[in-house]
């Protein structure tokens, strides 16, 4: 089969991308995916230590995760719907009312 | 290089090419698409290392469920494309910059530090079966399945409150406000 450095390298090429989505892009919502890229990655080598130590402890993790995933993303969307009736734009450079 | 190795490495360019896509697009429905191809990738990388329930559980929670409300908000707000003016035109090369150091010092951990890395060990032929899955969930991980029943219902509620409109509370503030003006305005006739 194929060793654990592969998913982990995958893994980290992932969380770098993630990463890079949520520092340059101006899109609110396209961060908050990147967010998800990010969780992603981790679940990843979760999943793959997992398989690697023959338990069953890190899919359970990975059960978390996804579960509080979901409810932070509902909660973020929910915050991106009020910001946006208020100023109309969801571009984060525009979000500078509290720039001292 | 054995079928297990190409099957990885196929998926993994399908992984990796979407994310980047995602990234890189400039409509915001196409990046939504882009990752729920990677969602689906990735759960197939799942099957491949034998964690088959959490694999349908992420096509159906993340690329069924969160992928779908980011289309909604996507779709309600109308916000396909941002326009373009970018204000900070340095942030661009020093980010990419940055992420490339520090996957050149990931690659050199994993490959010159990683030693001589064996196959990963086959699992037994029930290892991750629901019932498993089930029973774990119920005597080892129950505070923390109880403690995420409550993070989701405090997420609803989270959720609606911030979404509503708050027009009927101010017309209540107005007429209370007149109400209160017109007895303040009769004590002091009587």
């Amino acid at each position: 089969m194929v060793p654990i450095t592969y998913y982990l390298g995958l893994a980290i090429i992932l969380f770098i991308l993630g990463i890079l989505g949520v520092i340059l892009r101006r899109n609110a919502i396209v961060t908050f995916m990147s967010l998800e890229l990010m969780f992603n990655s981790a679940n990843l080598v979760f999943i793959a230590f997992s398989r690697y130590y023959q338990s069953l402890d890190g899919q359970m993790f990975v059960f978390f995760v996804l579960a509080v995933a979901a409810a932070e993303v509902a909660v973020g969307l929910a915050l991106m719907v009020a910001i946006f009736r208020s100023k109309h734009s969801i571009d984060v450079d525009q979000m500078s009312n509290l720039k001292g | 290089m054995s079928g297990a190795t190409l099957f990885f490495i196929a998926m993994a360019v399908v992984i990796i090419g979407t994310a980047v896509g995602m990234l890189v697009s400039r409509n915001t429905i196409y990046s939504a698409l882009l990752l729920i191809l990677n969602f689906s990738a990735v759960a197939v990388l799942y099957l491949q290392l034998g964690a088959p329930f959490i694999a349908l559980a992420q096509i159906s929670v993340y690329a069924g469920a969160i992928m779908i409300l980011f289309l909604f908000v996507i779709m309600l707000l109308g916000v396909e494309q941002l326009s373009s003016k970018e204000n900070l035109h340095w942030q661009r090369p020093i980010a990419i910059l940055f992420g490339i150091i520090l996957m050149g010092v990931a690659a050199y951990l994993l490959i010159v530090k990683g030693g001589n890395p064996q196959p990963l060990p086959a699992p037994g032929a029930n290892f991750a079966n629901p019932t498993d899955i089930g029973t774990s969930l119920f005597t080892h991980y129950l505070l923390p399945f109880e403690v995420t029943s409550l993070i989701l219902l405090v997420a609803v509620i989270g959720a609606i409150v911030l979404t509503k409109t708050e027009k009927r509370k101010s017309e209540l503030d107005h007429s209370q406000a007149a109400s209160n003006v017109e007895t303040f305005d009769r004590e002091k006739e009587a």
